[in-house]
């Protein structure tokens, strides 16, 4: 699974990380980013929910 | 066939609920009729009002719906709201880029990490104020008491606001939310706006710890910003962070009073309050009414919504669309509730949702713990609550223990 998160997008709402605290966080500016080690989802069932919590579509999830 | 000339008439927008916490039984048809469909505002202008959840995600997140209430063809839901389009509220008054801009600026102080560290003391000012309520009584009334000081002076520290400014603030906020008439709104947005100049002033020459003061040395002194425009973004910051929050506490508790066998449950297991805050969010969905204009023609689910006409957004009636919430009316927090859009949606979802639910977990757990015994302290018919223009919420809460 690849993610990205489109940072030019995020407005720090976080919505991603509550949904998936497991491989969503936020920066020390408060911008979406991606726990260190679970860049690739780490199989969280929730990483789908996360990008579709994501008020601006920042979020896109692609399998492979 | 259908006597064209005999239909009624498009629904009017907004009303009064009859039940504070339900969408006003005037709105069932708007319910039958999803995604869209036709209302009236107080001005006699028609304008579109969505009201299925998937068209409001997709309508919220188009940039080709403005919320710059500048424009001529913006909509209005009450004259005191006319009298507020003749200057832009920063935020949410605004469109991108400059409500990028804007935004940008306050991101941080607004994190999920700044928003924890927070916590300890948002118990500190909710246990201090139960303290003083319970020693004060029973009886109590609490919007006074609890609902609307929580907020507020948790607002206060975070600024940076001195708190014994609260009872100046709290009035002039409840005028420009719901003053009677268009001057009180201009009057109190004027006293407010010298209000917090005179602070930023102050704060140049002595500098404090809250996020107004950041601002003041980060943004303003280097010339990021300049000082009528933090003043605006100051004024939001202000009443948003108290107002809603306030409102969500008093009908919140309200709620739950009403709802006996739901309130044990959270008794018997605190460890439920994140999810009933959720519910809550979605049920009461208090800021119900939301505004944009199209800037150009968008077809949403098989409608055209043509440039310039304006778009109105009932969250109370998305956040009951029964094909993404089946028993809609009910108050069940066992429900998956996320995608709720009581904070809205797109770049201007609520910037404090998470410092909501902060107050709203830590306000609701604390006073449902301490005070087992609590209730209202009237019958709830006779109870007050705000009118169908304005935020929506309890404007007295008698309560007992």
């Amino acid at each position: 699974m690849h993610i990205d998160i489109d940072t030019g997008r995020c407005i720090g709402a976080g919505q991603c990380a509550l949904a998936a605290p497991a491989v969503f966080t936020q920066d020390d500016d408060g911008y979406s980013t991606l726990v260190p080690g679970r860049e690739d989802g780490a199989g969280d069932p929730m990483v789908r929910e996360a990008a579709r919590a994501c008020p601006v579509g920042a979020i896109t999830v692609t399998e492979g | 066939m259908t006597d064209v000339t005999h239909q009624p008439g498009p629904v009017a927008f907004p009303q009064d609920r009859t039940c504070p916490y339900h969408p006003p039984s005037a709105y069932d048809p708007l319910r039958a009729a999803r995604p869209l469909t036709r209302v009236t505002l107080f001005d006699g202008r028609t304008a579109w009002l969505v009201t299925g959840h998937a068209a409001a995600r997709a309508l919220l997140a188009d940039p080709r719906l403005s919320s710059d209430r500048m424009r001529p063809d913006f909509p209005a839901t009450s004259p005191r709201f006319a009298a507020l389009r003749r200057r832009r509220p920063a935020l949410l008054g605004v469109d991108d880029p400059e409500h990028r801009a804007q935004r940008r600026m306050l991101i941080p102080g607004f994190s999920l990490k700044r928003t924890a560290d927070l916590r300890p003391r948002i118990q500190r000012i909710v246990d201090d104020l139960l303290d003083a309520m319970i020693a004060q009584g029973p009886p109590a009334e609490l919007v006074s008491a609890f609902a609307l000081p929580v907020p507020s002076t948790v607002i206060c520290a975070l600024l940076g606001v001195p708190y014994a400014d609260h009872e100046f603030f709290e009035a002039q906020s409840r005028r420009l939310l719901r003053g009677p008439e268009a001057r009180d709104v201009e009057d109190a947005r004027c006293q407010l706006e010298s209000y917090l100049g005179e602070l930023i002033d102050h704060k140049r020459k002595e500098p404090g710890a809250g996020l107004l003061d950041e601002l003041v040395h980060e943004r303003l002194m280097p010339g990021e910003v300049d000082r009528a425009e933090l003043v605006t973004l100051a004024l939001i910051l202000l009443v948003a962070g108290h107002e809603t929050t306030a409102n969500m506490i008093s009908l919140g508790t309200f709620t739950l009073l009403r709802h006996p066998e739901r309130l044990a449950e959270l008794r018997d297991d605190p460890r439920l309050v994140p999810d009933a805050v959720e519910e809550l969010l979605r049920l009461l969905s208090i800021a119900d009414g939301l505004l944009r204009v199209a800037r150009e023609d968008v077809e949403v689910e098989g409608t055209t919504i043509r440039a310039g006409e304006p778009v109105v957004f009932s969250t109370s009636v998305v956040n009951r669309d029964e094909r993404v919430y089946p028993d809609p009316d009910a108050l069940d927090w066992h429900r998956p509730v996320r995608h709720h859009l009581a904070f809205g949606f797109g770049i201007h979802q609520c910037l404090g949702q998470n410092l909501a639910r902060a107050e709203l977990e830590i306000a609701l757990r604390t006073l449902l713990t301490r005070l087992p015994g609590l209730r209202l302290a009237v019958p709830a018919e006779e109870i007050p609550f705000k009118p169908g223009d304005t935020i929506q919420g309890m404007l007295e809460l008698p309560v007992t223990w």
